[in-house]
């Protein structure tokens, strides 16, 4: 079967399968359908050698092209973690460069709109600059975005929260079509390890609340939330493996060169653990977030492919 | 010169300089590289007065150019640069809008008693007591407050209406801008002073130029001797009247053909509405007849100045209260001092140079500076102090050193500034969320940018937060992270004296560049 003849049926079976559970929504419909398209072939692609990149190009190659998860017309939301008032060289940010060809994959695959949007912890105008996001965003043909008032936030519901129940999320997640995730993997201080399912907090006004609510818990059941990405691209071109997420200096900092992308952010996250050499169940939201059927941290049980440039 | 072209330079001039001011104190974006900020406040008198008793070099010699100014030209100073003038200027136009009325000023008799007294109380507290006068009547720290406390937030309420507006269509090239709130009762001075000057300018011009300013009493003094000034050709006059009824110090008595250059700001009013010409502003030496010599006067002049340049020898050796700690029983964040900004070596000094201009915090990027109520005691209202409940100090940033007109806050090189301890987080652990909830948080340890605060082996897979103070900087983003209420479990005690801390020591990662997955 040639790969746009399976889209189309794989489309219409999306379809079906959204009328018959008469949910709608198109964000939906579309999560189905992509997901189905590419459990088909890999349901993660783990990438090692290359530039930032270059690692992307192939990665995503291997996953059908970005055609795979954004459509003509589409509104893309790009979440990086540049919370970070440090340069791209700290590792505390996402790579700039990975951003720009994401960005790059979403316009040439038809993107009307490629949003770049973060909720920082140091002064936002600083990290925006700093972390070399928003230039890079920017010459793609991203809109950068503030996420600095509480003001562009909106209250959501969270059925089946164990401790988070509601969160106010920035109103781009709610009104653009694609959500995709990009964390930079880091140690961190206190939950062990931050990559995909925690930097969701960057989307997110109130996470004080997070904190002294079980954090692990928090982290677990905002992934419960119906938006969920399409694709999660963890960059572990450099790699912040102690100090974190904030790292002191360059000695906190291993060249890892490499790169996961799957749709499955649980599975992102535990192979995200095993490059910093954590054990997966330290990470205790993983087997929480396991355990709540978000994903699956069992990686043998996972098709993967693996590539070394 | 009867040239009506004086006027319209004055208003051209005085316009540039308001609108810069404007810009340096909005400035949203935080776009206005501190260079331009100091040239712009080198010729603000009181600021560079300060500062060049502060360093006591002749880098900061903006005020003895306006001295100068003044014995040529006369009180320009007051109408071309001072941004209270032009504020109070303003006022005097609108009100002349609001009620038009063919008698609007007129002369009047100065208030001499109250505005030397005022001069000398404001000479004598600087010199035994400390900086408390020149902050409350300094006109550029006037200046700054107003644009802080009451500009500057309905500039930001516009602003982040347009980016409602625009936010409806995706166009995100406006951001929000939080509205920073102060304790209540810092806007106690500011807003009393707001109305008065208000209320004078809108309806007398510029009596409080004339009646309560020291700077403008003491220029008033020199220009006595000031070579060009406003004065009356007897032939021509008329005595329409109509120059004392247009002149916004009300300081021209027409019948006497007198004009009181004490009171004068050269604001050119009057030459312009004199349909005679009768009005000039020429040297003293053109139209000179017999000079008489007031030697009581000179006197006081050559006094005030004196006891100005005395004012180096004050304060040094002399013992000040310390300031008073923060002490509130019921509070758990135990403050033994308050935290003073960066630059400020410690709070004596900070104390002893701010004019209270504000201007640092309406720089600062982060909005951690606040003005302070009764933080440093009475000494200090109003001056700059962090508070670490709204916000934090940016690693990354030394905006408000630069930026200080009287070098109150000294310059700091970043590299210097990320050593600069201003206090020590301390911990609290009976607030913390890992001990009192059994979950995770580190929200300290996650924002400390030295990792000054780190987290150790608690109760199980737990981790809980632990501080070594040698490398901790103070900068407060542990306790504004920290989500406790209403105490924070750990909170940045200030240092009376800013000391050096220890840099971080790093080692590297036992962890090295993997060659295969490890899945």
């Amino acid at each position: 079967m040639k790969r746009r003849a399976f889209l189309k049926t794989s489309a219409g079976a999306g379809i079906a399968a959204g009328a018959a559970l008469t949910m709608g929504g198109y964000e939906k419909l579309w999560a189905t359908s992509s997901s189905a398209a590419a459990a088909d072939k890999y349901d993660m692609v783990a990438l090692m050698g290359g530039s930032p990149d270059a690692m992307f190009d192939l990665g995503i190659q291997e996953l059908g092209g970005m055609g795979n998860f954004v459509q003509k017309g589409q509104k893309v939301l790009i979440k990086p973690n540049m919370g970070w008032d440090v340069i791209p060289e700290m590792a505390a940010n996402t790579n700039p460069l990975l951003i720009k060809r994401i960005v790059e994959h979403c316009i040439r695959a038809g993107a009307r709109e490629v949003y770049v949007v973060d909720h920082t912890m140091d002064n936002w105008v600083n990290c925006y600059k700093n972390s070399g996001i928003e230039r890079a965003a920017k010459s793609a043909g991203a809109k950068v975005v503030p996420g600095n008032s509480e003001s562009y936030y909106h209250e959501i519901e969270i059925p089946g929260g164990v401790k988070l129940k509601s969160a106010k999320v920035h109103e781009l997640l709610l009104e653009t079509d694609v959500f995709i995730n990009v964390p930079v993997l880091k140690d961190h201080n206190s939950v062990r390890m931050t990559c995909c399912l925690k930097n969701t907090m960057g989307l997110v006004w109130n996470r004080g609340y997070w904190h002294s609510n079980d954090l692990n818990q928090c982290i677990a059941d905002y992934a419960l939330y119906e938006k969920k990405p399409a694709l999660n691209i963890v960059d572990c071109y450099n790699v912040m493996v102690k100090h974190g997420p904030q790292g002191v200096s360059r000695e906190d900092i291993v060249t890892m060169k490499s790169q996961i992308i799957s749709s499955d952010w649980v599975a992102a996250d535990a192979a995200g653990a095993k490059m910093l050499g954590v054990p997966v169940e330290k990470v205790e939201y993983i087997p929480i977030a396991h355990k709540m059927g978000l994903g699956n941290m069992n990686l043998d049980s996972l098709n993967i492919k693996r590539i070394k440039m | 010169m009867t040239s009506p072209q004086l006027r319209r330079i004055r208003i051209v001039i005085s316009s540039v300089i308001f609108f810069c001011f404007f810009m340096v104190f909005i400035d949203l974006s935080h776009v206005i590289p501190s260079g331009y900020t100091n040239k712009l406040l080198f010729l603000q008198f009181i600021p560079s007065f300060v500062k060049f008793y502060n360093i006591k070099t002749f880098a900061a010699t903006g005020f003895l150019f306006i001295l100068i100014l003044t014995l040529l030209s006369g009180r320009t100073y007051c109408s071309f640069l001072c941004p209270l003038g032009i504020w109070q200027d303003i006022f005097s136009r609108i009100g002349g809008r609001i009620k038009k009325k063919f008698r609007r000023y007129g002369y009047r008799k100065p208030f001499t008693i109250l505005r030397y007294a005022l001069l000398i109380i404001t000479l004598i507290v600087t010199m035994t007591l400390g900086i408390y006068a020149i902050t409350l009547l300094d006109p550029y720290s006037i200046f700054g407050r107003f644009m802080t406390f009451f500009v500057k937030p309905l500039v930001i309420l516009i602003n982040n209406l347009l980016a409602g507006i625009l936010g409806k269509f995706d166009l995100y090239t406006i951001s929000y801008i939080p509205v920073t709130g102060y304790t209540l009762a810092a806007y106690s001075v500011p807003a009393a002073f707001f109305i008065f000057v208000g209320i004078l300018s809108l309806t007398k011009g510029r009596l409080y130029c004339n009646m309560i300013c020291p700077v403008g009493t003491l220029l008033g003094l020199l220009s006595k001797i000031s070579l060009y000034r406003i004065k009356f050709k007897e032939s021509a006059c008329t005595r329409c009247g109509r120059c004392a009824v247009g002149c916004k110090s009300s300081c021209i008595d027409f019948l006497s053909y007198d004009v009181d250059i004490t009171r004068c700001v050269d604001c050119f009013n009057c030459i312009n509405i004199c349909q005679d010409n009768a009005l000039t502003y020429s040297s003293v030496i053109s139209g000179r007849k017999e000079a008489s010599t007031d030697e009581s006067k000179r006197n006081m002049i050559v006094a005030s100045l004196l006891l100005l340049f005395g004012l180096p020898e004050r304060g040094s050796a002399q013992e000040k209260p310390a300031p008073k700690p923060k002490k509130e029983s019921t509070v758990k964040e135990n403050r033994t001092f308050p935290v003073a900004p960066p630059g400020s070596v410690s709070i004596e000094d900070l104390n002893t140079w701010c004019t209270a201009c504000s201007l640092c915090i309406n720089a600062c990027p982060n909005n951690v500076l606040h003005p302070a109520v009764s933080q440093y005691g009475l000494s200090g209202m109003m001056q700059p102090v962090m508070n670490y409940h709204k916000s934090f100090c940016t690693y990354n940033c030394t905006v408000c050193t630069e930026i200080c007109p009287t070098f109150a806050l000294k310059p700091l090189m970043l590299d210097a500034k990320k050593l600069t301890q201003l206090g020590k987080a301390i911990f609290i652990k009976d607030n913390c969320i890992v001990k009192t909830e059994k979950t995770a948080c580190g929200a300290c340890s996650e924002s400390c940018p030295t990792k000054a605060v780190y987290m150790i082996p608690y109760e199980g897979n737990l981790v809980i937060p632990e501080v070594n103070s040698d490398i901790c900087i103070g900068c407060g983003h542990c306790e504004f992270a920290c989500p406790t209420t209403p105490y924070k479990a750990i909170f940045v005690d200030g240092n009376e004296v800013h000391k050096a801390a220890k840099k971080p020591e790093n080692k590297e990662s036992e962890i090295k560049t993997p060659v295969d997955f490890p899945f």
